[in-house]
């Protein structure tokens, strides 16, 4: 079987090079190189296929193969970055592989691959210009090599598709052939390194096709929940459903009889697993399991005592405040007309459709995990952390993410959980796997929040003040306190920042403008979800932004369009996407539009959504159109796939709910926390309108545009805004 | 016992027989093209073809399966993904993660062979396998490519062009890709 022959021949020790998606052999993973015989295995593998430098591996038959540090989630981030070494390296993009390095090999080799973390939409605007410069270098030290070989100055010589030609004498040879000489000379000094502008782009700017396609279609693609290694055991896990509680005892008295049980054990104060021959022993036996818990003081929490607690802060004294512009109060008090709401945005789940898993193996001098990661580093870390084995002695090799989504990044629960069970198995690699019920139950949830916010307009329906708090959870203090300073969590006013440089500023210039944070904390973890806080902060501004612009009796991309004079990037996406939907134009009797712009991660985005609304609530997406500013694209036909797939995300935000009920998460299935199936998708234009004056991200910017875009929609074809979500609160259901 | 016929090929299986029969092709027979996704029936990434039609693996008891029933997973869906539904999903790149994408090409074979010429709607109704990515835009067009009902669709990209300077120009492209 293919599937069982892909994870033996990932155990090769040899096999440096794997797999070549263009010849249809697959992007195999894992690469077992344990820390210490990697320089051996390299050497040896350099011997045939020589390392150019860390980037670039030229075979004798003319592949390049690009190596690549960060993870692929489906964003086809692989594919981008390889595009862009490509075109510097100038070979034939029909001969290309990709290898994915490992965390051991990068700390081995003193992190020559820099951030293997891939979050934030950072994967190529992070990384583009080393990845560009390594192409660049090896480039040169090919065509120094043929130089020298020919003695003709390097100057004379020019190089396409991996071909390098001397028009003076006729000769040309090719990459594979002079790619051992090439490794040997010394690289060239990174300042003298050229980069091409992006005009004159071939490979890059271009929508080829991914590399990852042909395993996808043909079940060979591997995911670590399908790894297969020598006498591996399985795992099933339940931690305690109550968050903060712990497991007070179990009997295992009478599942450890079962066929193929082969242990129970603790993880932690906090979970049991049951460990197996197969996954559904260990799972029917866990079931099975009666496990008593100590649920610990979060049992009396509830959605409804977390509402109680967050609308406080929408009006307590210990908010700060990331903008306070002018007096926003005194010319909202002073105003001819106010506008006030308060909106809500519950936690959400991120859902991989992989669910949480990872395999550890650990020896007494060697521990190993593989594992789908957002940070194999993390993974890494993880790892020595839990197994007690310094770094060196680590290994983790990624594999391809069923989904990531923010949920595969830091937290790295998964591979502390298996690590923590691995170890009461010395030798024996264990494969953990969640069931959905508890990959929903344990997540690291989008932050639930509340808005107040607050409008004042003159005599003319101009925006005088405004003021803006938000009462929420913090990601920060879940995750990372250390980047809380003084106090100031600005990481919760994500897209509202007005200071901050570059990444997620406000896209309004208002004379008296205030915005407020308030933290509240509660007992459910939280994390970021793709797109994070500009998820809830979107709805937030954009559908009040509509009831400003009703109020004031002005067109809603007319009010906002007056605001937005210092703030030409987020203009010209709004107008992109008005322009392409035709904001204005006449629709069919009960379609109607609602438009949004925000920004994050670098890129400005809009969207306008048509919807009509049925007299029994339900809700209709016809089309949408997305407009998208991410400086330079590097594939517009992925740029594409993930503006299409942030229409499907978004739907979360007006459909989705994780309740809380006894301390514990409600929703622990798809029958009961729906997700976007593919009649509810409307048609999605995408508009992408590059400025190529900065690197923007691409995997999370146009989420947050989806829901109020959608949101205000229903406004107008209902005359009533909708400010709770989910939708299903207002007896409104998207079909 | 079990018997199982996968692919063609006949399996004896030693294993509990309310095991699901998704955990039974993972886990006995080895074949990790179907996916867990739920558990309960839901999310379709478990989808694999049973006497030709498409059934969801992971809420079938393997009791329930009769030796003569043909089971095919997305291995067995042919031998060199030359089925139509997968040379469209190649030719329109619909897979992002992937990890869905098996149980929408089993769903939408086993549609295609029922209704070869499905519209819109009929799509709507057969395909209600969860993928998280969001690829469902491009699963219709690739759908409509497979059936060749002659729909255009897919991605549909306008290259615009926000500054002078951008090597795109000011001319609106529209792609279908």
């Amino acid at each position: 079987m293919k599937t069982q022959d892909n994870a033996v021949a990932n155990f090769s020790r040899r096999r440096f090079i794997v797999g070549s998606a263009i010849a249809g052999g697959g992007l195999a993973l894992g690469l077992r190189l344990p820390v210490g015989l990697a320089e051996a295995a390299a050497q040896d593998a350099s011997a045939a296929s020589p390392e150019v430098n860390a980037w670039v591996v030229v075979k004798p038959d003319d592949t390049c193969v690009i190596r690549i540090a960060r993870a692929e989630m489906g964003q086809g981030t692989h594919t981008g970055l390889a595009q862009l070494v490509a075109e510097e390296l100038e070979c034939d993009w029909r001969k290309i592989a990709i290898e994915p390095i490992t965390a051991g090999q990068n700390l081995a080799r003193k992190r020559v691959w820099r951030d293997m973390a891939t979050g934030g939409s950072r994967g190529i605007r992070g990384s583009q210009d080393y990845v560009r410069q390594g192409g660049a270098a090896a480039r040169m030290m090919l065509l120094q090599a043929a130089a020298d070989a020919w003695n003709v100055p390097v100057g004379e010589l020019a190089v396409a598709n991996g071909v390098i030609t001397h028009a003076g004498s006729g000769r040309s040879t090719s990459y594979g052939k002079v790619a051992a000489a090439a490794a040997k000379l010394t690289p060239p000094d990174t300042k003298s390194i050229k980069l091409k502008n992006p005009k004159e782009w071939k490979i890059a700017g271009k929508a080829v096709k991914r590399l990852d396609t042909a395993d996808k279609v043909n079940g060979r693609q591997m995911y670590s929940i399908d790894l297969k290694l020598p006498d591996m055991l399985h795992a099933a896990i339940k931690d305690c459903p109550v968050f903060g509680g712990k497991v007070a005892s179990f009997d295992d008295s009478k599942i450890k009889t079962r066929p193929g049980v082969r242990g129970v054990v603790r993880v932690g104060d906090t979970a049991v697993a049951v460990v197996a021959d197969t996954w559904w022993r260990a799972k029917a036996a866990l079931d099975a399991l009666p496990i008593v818990w100590d649920e610990g003081p979060g049992v009396k929490q509830s959605s409804a005592t977390i509402a109680a607690y967050l609308k406080e802060g929408l009006t307590a004294d210990d908010a700060y405040a990331d903008t306070d512009d002018g007096d926003a109060l005194k010319a909202i008090a002073g105003a001819t007309k106010k506008v006030e709401a308060v909106y809500s945005t519950p936690f959400v789940a991120h859902a991989c459709m992989e669910p949480m898993n990872c395999t550890v193996r650990i020896t007494a001098d060697k521990a190993e995990v593989w594992m789908p990661s957002q940070n194999a580093e993390a993974s890494l870390a993880a790892l020595s952390t839990v197994s007690g084995l310094p770094l060196a002695k680590c290994e983790a090799y990624n594999h391809t993410l069923g989904g990531g989504f923010g949920r595969r990044g830091g937290t790295q629960d998964f591979t502390r959980k298996a690590a923590a069970i691995a170890k009461q198995f010395p030798g024996v690699p264990v494969k953990l796997v969640w069931s959905r019920e508890e990959d929903q139950a344990h997540d690291f949830y989008r932050p639930i929040g509340q808005c107040k916010l607050a409008a004042g307009l003159d005599q003319n329906g101009e925006l005088v003040g405004m003021h803006i708090r938000i009462s929420g959870q913090s990601i920060n203090a879940y995750l990372a306190p250390h980047n809380i300073k003084d106090g100031k969590d600005r990481r919760q006013v994500q897209g509202l920042w007005k200071t901050l440089a570059g990444d997620a500023q406000i896209g309004y210039t208002v004379r008296n403008m205030r915005i407020e944070y308030a933290m509240r904390n509660t007992h459910v973890p939280v994390g970021p979800w793709r797109g994070v806080n500009t998820n809830q902060n979107g709805i937030y501004l954009e559908c009040f932004m509509d009831e400003v612009a009703r109020a004031a009796g002005k067109d809603p991309l007319e009010f906002r369009r007056a605001l937005m004079h210092n703030h030409p990037k987020h203009l010209g996406v709004l107008n992109a996407a008005a322009e392409k939907a035709g904001w204005g134009k006449p629709l069919p009797a009960g379609v109607h539009r609602g438009i949004a712009q925000f920004m994050g991660y670098g890129s400005y985005s809009a969207a306008v959504a048509e919807v009509s609304v049925s007299a029994k609530g339900e809700v209709k997406v016809h089309r949408m159109v997305l407009a998208l500013n991410c400086g330079h694209a590097v594939n517009p036909a992925t740029i594409a796939a993930q503006v299409e797939g942030s229409v499907a995300y978004g739907f979360d935000s007006l459909q989705s709910q994780c309740t809380v009920e006894n301390g514990r998460i409600v929703e622990l299935n798809f029958d009961t926390y729906p997700i976007a199936r593919l009649a509810q998708l409307p048609k999605i234009e995408t508009v992408i309108v590059p400025t190529y004056d900065f690197w923007g991200g691409v995997g999370e910017p146009t989420i947050c545009v989806v829901a109020p875009s959608i949101m205000n929609a229903i406004y107008a074809a209902t005359g009533k805004p909708v400010r709770t979500l989910p939708l299903q609160h207002h007896g409104l259901t998207l079909v | 016992m079990v018997q199982l016929n996968i692919n063609g090929r006949p399996y004896q299986l030693d294993v509990e027989p309310d095991t699901p029969l998704l955990w039974v092709i993972r886990e006995q027979v080895g074949l990790t093209g179907t996916k867990y996704g739920c558990g309960v029936s839901q999310c379709g990434a478990c989808s694999v073809h049973i006497n030709g039609e498409v059934q969801r693996s992971c809420a079938i008891p393997v009791s329930s399966v009769r030796s003569g029933d043909r089971i095919v997973t997305i291995e067995g869906l042919s031998r060199d993904s030359s089925h139509p539904v997968q040379e469209a999903w190649v030719e329109l790149d619909v897979p992002q993660c992937g990890y869905c994408q098996s149980g929408q090409i089993m769903a939408a074979a086993a549609l295609l062979r029922k209704n070869p010429k499905p519209n819109d709607k009929d799509i709507d109704e057969a395909m209600t396998n969860i993928c998280r990515c969001g690829t469902y835009q491009r699963v219709r067009a690739a759908i409509h490519m497979a059936a060749g009902t002659g729909k255009s669709g897919g991605s549909v990209i306008h290259m615009g062009s926000a500054a002078a300077e951008s090597p795109v120009g000011s001319v609106d492209q529209t792609t279908q890709a």
